[in-house]
């Protein structure tokens, strides 16, 4: 997959990676998925996207070759292969924030590494393809368990994780109210995992009645559409015998619909590093003293929010980019257990060399698409 | 992850140090609660939070293309990487953005012009490479022709009719100037 420029991709022949790093792997891919995240590079909205890069930071694939200080793979394993670069050893990668490594991007402190996620991120190129460059071999890839789907393994890399560490984050007590902005895969994820740490009642918005409809199904939760309601703050606030979510999740980010003003000044115009429609909300929305969990990306430079709402109402605020590693081996064992079945999102299994048509499919949310998997041709034997 | 910090007496040494080194400040740390931290158990504390940039780093990939370091950062990353160097008037831009932070907009802003102007560096090399991008299938038509024709009719309308003003109002200007 080859990036062109603002909503043009392309499938053609590129250098087959390297080992440039004694701790690197080459990985074949055998399925990659795109993800929300890859729609703010899709539509030029994260600023040092390079034409000629790869997307694809959701892949797991068999390690086909590795550097010399490579211990923990050999050739031949299955990997999952968490989104985020991480080291291991950095003050941060020790505090289990491995989401926000600092030996993985010279291009930017505020962000870690992430495969296939812009210079601004690293600028690695991605899992959207055959082969891959997996650096720290030895910290993230973990092998796939026996006997489990490969289509479950995809979805850990990422959406799993992150709906999780929404939920997580939120801080949810037992009995609370939770709203969830979003009923993208990681929305779905989200609302599910809310009640795994005792949500009380989860509360999902989105505009497509065909996700609403899936999530109230998954989770199970209510789920209503932003689309016919006056105002969705109010109508929280009303859900809540008027006091508002003790805990509101932002599964949204930066390609948020829903207000005219954010959309133009945040996606059509760039004035602001995206759309914040659902932060907007998700903080008015919030009971007073409320948890405000953000996993909906934005870009680095500045977006209108009513911050002055966040002190007066004594908020919390709680954020980041999903720690992959961390959370792995509790996730796995969700999925083995089947407390979690993430493929069931699955609803489009797409050749890689159709990318473009995938990437349509995904961003314009046509023919009820929840997530897409491009699966390499090696793969489909 | 695992708390580097192993000795239990080093790091009650290392508080009373700390309350050795406040003890001018009256009622230094005498309310501290390190247990109220709101952000565990997103973050671990391994009680090294003070040490700073110390850790030992990992091998350091060799340099061996164009990398634009952020200025808030004293080296480049162990590893990086290695796609699509700077090049062209893009990369000019780029090079210029990385005199300035992160958190400034002279960073952002020419970063985000030189991705305009890198899409349109892209076709020129397409061209030169004698090869034509083929635009609608990068922009994924097929799919939208089949799942949302609507769309990709509404699309192509208000595409034409762009064209047709830019195009109505350069000739009028054309006409203008004949006057
Ligand atoms: N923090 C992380 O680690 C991490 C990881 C993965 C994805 N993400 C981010 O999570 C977000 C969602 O990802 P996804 O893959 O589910 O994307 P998606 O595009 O499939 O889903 C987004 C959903 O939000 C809905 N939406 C738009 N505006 C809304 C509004 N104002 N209120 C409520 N819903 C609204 C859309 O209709 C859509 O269904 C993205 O911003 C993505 O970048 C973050
Ligand atoms: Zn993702
Ligand atoms: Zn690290």
């Amino acid at each position: 997959m080859n990036y062109r420029g603002p909503q043009r991709v392309r499938v053609s022949q590129k250098p087959m990676p390297e080992i440039k790093h004694p701790e690197d792997a080459i990985v074949r891919v055998t399925r990659s998925c795109i993800c929300g995240s890859d729609l703010h590079l899709y539509n030029g909205n994260v600023p040092d996207t390079r034409v000629g890069t790869t997307f694809g930071h959701e892949f797991i694939g068999i390690v086909e070759e590795i550097g010399p200080e490579v211990h923990k793979l050999k050739v031949g394993d299955h990997v999952i292969v968490p989104f985020n670069i991480s080291c291991g050893k950095c003050h941060f990668c020790r505090q289990g924030l491995y989401g926000n490594c600092h030996e993985s991007n010279p291009q930017a402190t505020a962000v870690g590494g992430i495969f296939g996620y812009s210079h601004t991120a690293g600028g690695f190129d991605g899992g959207q393809a055959e082969f891959v460059r997996v650096p720290y071999a030895n910290v993230g890839p973990t092998v796939i368990p026996p006997g489990m789907d490969p289509d479950d393994a995809v979805l850990l890399t990422d959406v799993v994780p992150t709906g999780y560490q929404a939920a997580e984050m939120g801080g949810i007590q037992p009995g609370d109210t939770v709203v969830v902005f979003g009923a993208g895969p990681v929305g779905i994820m989200a609302a599910r995992c809310s009640w795994l740490f005792g949500a009380g009642r989860v509360i999902v918005i989105d505009q497509y009645e065909y996700r609403l409809e899936f999530v109230r199904n998954y989770a199970p939760c209510e789920a209503y559409n932003f689309r016919e309601m006056d105002d969705p703050v109010v109508f929280i606030k009303k859900a809540t015998d008027w006091m508002g979510a003790d805990v509101v999740i932002d599964a949204v980010g930066a390609e948020a619909a829903g207000s005219p003003l954010q959309t133009i000044t945040g996606r059509k115009t760039l004035i602001q590093a995206g759309s914040a429609t659902a932060l907007h909300w998700a903080i008015n929305s919030v009971k007073k003293g409320g948890i405000v969990s953000i996993v909906g990306v934005y870009g680095p430079t500045d977006n209108l929010v009513p911050i002055g709402n966040v002190v007066n109402k004594g908020l919390t605020l709680r954020a980041n980019q999903a720690s992959v590693k961390r959370l792995l081996p509790r996730l796995i064992e969700h999925v083995q257990n089947g407390v979690l079945n993430p493929k069931a999102m699955i609803t489009h299994r797409v050749p890689l060399e159709d990318a473009a048509d995938a990437y349509r499919i995904f961003s314009d949310k046509l023919d009820n698409c929840i997530k897409p998997v491009l699966i390499p041709p090696s793969a489909r034997i | 992850m695992e708390n580097p910090v192993k000795d239990p007496t080093a790091d009650l040494a290392q508080k009373t140090d700390l309350a050795q080194k406040y003890a001018h400040i009256k009622g230094w740390g005498i309310d501290a609660d390190p247990k109220n931290d709101p952000t565990y158990p997103i973050k671990h504390r391994t009680d090294a939070e003070q040490t700073g940039y110390s850790w030992e780093r990992p091998t350091q990939q060799p340099v061996d293309t164009e990398i634009l370091r952020s200025i808030e950062r004293p080296n480049i990353s162990a590893v990086f990487g290695t796609s699509s160097p700077p090049s062209g008037l893009s990369g000019a831009i780029r090079r210029y953005a990385f005199k300035y932070s992160e958190s400034e907009y002279g960073h952002w802003l020419p970063l985000i012009l030189a991705d305009r102007v890198n899409a349109v560096e892209g076709i020129i090399d397409d061209i030169k490479q004698g090869h034509i991008p083929n635009i609608f299938a990068e922009r994924g038509w097929k799919a939208q022709w089949q799942h949302n024709p609507k769309g990709l009719a509404r699309k192509v309308l208000i595409g034409a009719a762009a064209a047709l003003t830019v195009y109505m109002l350069v000739t009028r200007n054309d006409n203008d100037d004949d006057d």
